[in-house]
């Protein structure tokens, strides 16, 4: 197994994120989630809705490399409907983080001041709405001590802490899943719903994780388990839906 | 029946400093282009811009008719942000009222509805509320009789503010002399609503046709904005460009990066402006053409 990749990893873990999660629109960010979502599509997840990225639901499996001319959509969901499916639940996304905190809480907004940013970013997007309507995950394929942070600069995605705050009305449907790394894989069963270590990636140590993250992680005691590695049929997959090995450029090793 | 149809100039007559304007389309898709690079050359300023951001938000900032953008991102979709947004937010020459895009949905539905707010879950714990203190909660009323929903009760539900425009301005591919619109693309988007939510309507189209003649174009089920949501109509081929506008045009990709490097560089900006934003729309149509046929 010496040629499986940091990323050939990385997306397992990624595509473990939606296993167990029936007929819900799988929404992924990043090459590596989208990859994760279809191989969890192909093998035991076969109930996940993919999209065009425009206003359509598609048919079957497409691959990375799939030409938008190619697709068969199944039927028009237009961004009112995808608001619809939002706001009724019936979605997992998988959303980057530019930072992320110990609760959860993520921002691809801004880094600095939010009046006057030191780094405009892509905005507070759909995550605040995403995060307290339905299954969220992360992916952060640097992970590293200024992306795993104390504290987040713009609070777009909801945290367990944020989110028991502000009660009922945003913490009935909030849900949040795991963070695949390019180190590791987390949830958020710590004390109080913080991040909780579930795995490091082979070759990965506990204490380049620990070194990595800028606040306490809780399940670094004891031994921790290695994310797992994909099958060669699984390994087949991917090469076969990431024809152009999209997944290698976002992350080494 | 009233003929509604006039120019992309005198829409822009219009169009005055202070006023709150609501920018159809989202991101780098189907953004009534024509009308923004008009406003370019006009002595406008002080404008709110209500916008799914894309080059219209960029644009405007930067050639310094904005001072207040409400939105939850200025995105050019192949490329993830405007560079001129970036610049006028890095040296905070722009105030934003960040709002999440389910949110601002809301806001437009309220103010076309004409009630003060809409609740929704979006932005409770978020940084759209800790950033704009000016937006309120609101506690669910039913917290006992028959529509009550225990889980709920003692909820406090975001109370997503009606999003009023002076005016709004969309871009279709078809519209008819009476005002009558239909997007044959895969997403009309909330084009509906922002005319909806203003007080003066604008559509710009590809192509204007005789009133009642729509159904020889596309499926009526497109024609989506109807004659009530409307004032003015305008006709201007390539209009949107070089935003995403099928079945007319796909996104001028090439185009679109050539003005997103030009963007990052203050002097390669100039020389861009100078070449394409420094005459009219038949010059701008012009110059893009010549460019092309350089490629």
């Amino acid at each position: 197994m010496s040629d499986v990749t940091r990323a050939d990893i990385c997306t397992i873990a990624c595509a473990e994120a939606w296993r167990g999660d029936g007929e819900v629109m799988a929404s992924p960010f990043g090459s590596v989630p989208a990859l994760g979502a279809r191989l969890a599509k192909s093998t035991f997840a076969p109930d996940l809705v993919l999209t065009d990225g425009e206003a359509a639901l598609v048919h079957g499996i497409p691959t990375l490399a799939t030409r938008p001319n190619e697709l068969v959509r199944e039927s028009s969901v237009p961004y009112k409907t995808i608001f619809a499916i939002v706001w009724s639940g019936r979605r997992h996304i998988m959303m980057m983080a530019s930072q992320v905190d110990q609760f959860g809480n993520q921002n691809i907004a801004a880094i600095g001041d939010h009046a006057k940013p030191k780094a405009q970013l892509v905005g507070v997007r759909g995550a605040p709405g995403n995060s307290v309507n339905h299954a969220t995950s992360y992916w952060v394929p640097d992970h590293n001590p200024r992306s795993f942070v104390a504290s987040v600069d713009v609070v777009c995605g909801v945290g367990n802490d944020r989110a028991a705050a502000a009660g009922p009305g945003a913490s009935r449907f909030h849900d949040l899943r795991r963070v695949v790394s390019n180190l590791g894989v987390f949830d958020f069963g710590g004390p109080d719903g913080s991040m909780r270590l579930v795995s490091v990636h082979p070759g990965v140590e506990v204490a380049d994780v620990v070194a990595a993250t800028g606040f306490e992680l809780a399940g670094i005691d004891g031994t921790v388990p290695t994310t797992r590695t994909p099958s060669d049929a699984e390994l087949a997959l991917m090469d076969e839906l990431d024809p152009r090995g999209a997944r290698h450029k976002e992350v080494a090793g | 029946m009233a003929d509604k149809q006039t120019t992309v100039s005198a829409l822009a007559d219009e169009i005055e400093s202070g006023m709150t304007l609501g920018i159809g389309g989202w991101g780098s898709r189907r953004k009534p282009m024509a009308l923004v690079r008009e406003l370019l050359h006009r002595d406008v300023t002080d404008l709110t811009l209500v916008s799914y951001g894309g080059p219209d938000v960029g644009l405007l900032v930067e050639a310094g008719k904005v001072t207040k953008v409400i939105c939850g991102f200025v995105t050019l979709d192949s490329i993830a942000l405007d560079p001129l947004w970036r610049a006028a937010r890095q040296a905070g020459t722009v105030e934003l009222t960040e709002v999440d895009e389910g949110l601002f949905y809301l806001g437009l539905q309220a103010a076309a509805w004409r009630v003060p707010f809409l609740p929704a879950r979006a932005g409770l714990g978020s940084a759209v509320q800790s950033e704009t203190p000016a937006f309120k909660t609101v506690a669910n009323p039913y917290v006992d009789g028959p529509f009550s929903d225990p889980a709920d009760a003692g909820a406090e539900l975001f109370a997503m503010p009606a999003l009023r425009l002076d005016i709004a301005a969309v871009h279709v591919n078809v519209a008819d002399t009476a005002g009558s619109a239909m997007v044959l693309g895969p997403d009309a988007h909330f084009d509906d609503l922002f005319l909806g939510a203003a007080t003066r309507r604008f559509v710009t189209a590809e192509k204007v046709v005789a009133a009642g003649t729509l159904a020889e174009h596309g499926p009526l089920e497109r024609a989506t904005i109807h004659r009530l949501l409307t004032d003015k109509v305008a006709e201007t081929p390539g209009g949107a460009h070089f935003t995403a506008n099928p079945p007319d045009a796909p996104r001028d990709e090439a185009f679109q990066k050539l003005y997103a490097t030009a963007a990052k560089d203050p002097e390669t900006w100039l020389a861009f402006k100078e070449r394409f934003l420094s005459g009219d729309e038949a010059a701008y149509q012009s110059a893009v053409e010549t460019w092309r046929s350089e490629q």
